[in-house]
């Protein structure tokens, strides 16, 4: 099932950002969103996400199929790595997290308490959770963000392995993570028009 | 939806996670009380149930700004709203960790309070009970309060004006089940009362609060 996304406006604040945003996440593929800072990549993955309501347009094909990933990881830092993720594991309906503790290279750290972690380190767990989640949309908000090299490989490796199984996604990155399947996206020419009353036009 | 309660149980017993700090600040409350008011035992426990009652609400009031706010901060909050769970189920479960780590000890260590303040025998069944009865609307109410205040810094104090004036009814019949009780006088109409108002918040309330989180999450 492919994730369509038609003729959507996006606000935040009330203020519509992007307009007429139309594309198509099939199976197996990636989009990568692309625009500079404030150009309403995130407001567009949360409306995407089901976290806002769209100001206009329509999202199909993502309800309760998506796996979101914030700037935010949701990470309890009182809680072990293996407690964070088998409670999503549970949310989510899902067992095993064996394989992405194993994913994201996070075995040695398992009994680790989340709040004595790097900064990457935490990334990682919070990347794991996608895993966990079983669903086949994900939907990123900068994932790579204080992730060294060789974690951004894994990260894109997690990715690669997700896409070859049918699953797909939808991130919004300024890194190329060398992903054949991935397509880029610019939001830049779907920029909302400022709405101006007749009064201001008076004065351009 | 059990996997949400453990996890919250698990933090609030954790460092950091609050738990037992309600019950201290009841303890010191109650036990302040005979220092301001003198060693009448008369006095005393014509006040116990009143005193109790409030002390136990106030103790509550203290943990609510948690419920969501934690959740909100790290990010939780929005990914549980992506998560299979309804709203209203968070909510829920939310309200019920509250009052399992909560209330429920303050429920337990009443009785103890109540020999500080010289409790008329007759009155501990029913301090017990209006206090079971009555603390799931608090926790209920208060979960209400805190999903209307998540994501404004220093919430807390909005919270407990907007919490307080909605907690005068459970109140007002809980002391007075607790009061009458303790005057072995009949109980039933304020304990009736008291139950009605809690089925009632707790049937009702889970669905507002799942609205407002909703609202702000946006």
């Amino acid at each position: 099932m492919d994730l369509t996304v038609r003729n959507l406006a996006v606000a935040r604040g009330g203020i519509p950002v992007l307009a007429g945003v139309q594309f198509t996440v099939s199976p197996g593929r990636a989009l990568v969103l692309r625009g500079p800072n404030g150009s309403g990549k995130t407001t567009l993955l949360r409306t995407v996400a089901g976290l806002q309501p769209p100001f206009e347009g329509s999202v199909t094909g993502a309800e309760d199929r998506i796996a979101y990933a914030a700037h935010a990881d949701g990470i309890k830092s009182m809680l072990s790595v293996t407690e964070n993720l088998s409670f999503w594991a549970r949310v989510f309906g899902t067992g095993e997290i064996a394989p992405a503790l194993a994913a994201f290279d996070l075995d040695a750290l398992r009994d680790r308490l989340a709040g004595n972690l790097s900064a990457g380190q935490k990334r990682r767990l919070g990347l794991a959770r996608l895993m966990v989640t079983g669903r086949p949309v994900w939907v990123l908000d900068e994932p790579t963000v204080s992730l060294d090299a060789a974690s951004v490989a894994l990260f894109a490796e997690a990715v690669r392995a997700h896409l070859a199984q049918g699953g797909s996604a939808l991130m919004a990155t300024h890194i190329d993570l060398g992903l054949t399947e991935a397509e880029p996206f610019d939001v830049t020419p779907f920029r909302a028009r400022p709405q101006l009353s007749h009064a201001d036009e008076a004065f351009l | 939806m059990i996997a949400l309660l453990t996890r919250d149980m698990r933090l609030a017993v954790r460092a950091g996670g609050g738990f037992g700090l309600g019950l201290a600040f009841f303890l010191i409350v109650v036990v302040m009380v005979p220092f301001g008011v003198g060693p009448e035992t008369a006095l005393l426990s014509r006040i116990a149930p009143g005193v109790l009652w409030i002390g136990a609400l106030l103790a509550c009031l203290l943990s609510l700004d948690r419920i969501f706010a934690l959740d909100w901060e790290d990010g939780s909050l929005d990914l549980l709203a992506t998560a299979p769970l309804p709203m209203e189920a968070i909510a829920v479960v939310k309200a019920l960790a509250h009052w399992l780590t909560s209330a429920l000890p303050l429920v337990l260590a009443a009785p103890a309070l109540g020999v500080l303040l010289n409790l008329p025998p007759a009155g501990y069944l029913w301090l017990i009970l209006s206090l079971a009865v009555g603390t799931p609307a608090l926790s209920v109410i208060g979960t209400f309060g805190a999903a209307l205040t998540v994501g404004l810094k220093r919430g807390g104090l909005l919270l407990s004006l907007l919490v307080l004036p909605l907690y005068v009814p459970t109140l007002i019949f809980g002391a007075e089940v607790a009061r009458r009780g303790a005057e072995g006088l009949a109980v039933a109409t304020p304990l009736a009362m008291l139950a009605g108002i809690s089925a009632g918040a707790v049937a009702l309330l889970p669905f507002a609060s799942a609205a407002v989180l909703r609202i702000n999450l946006r």
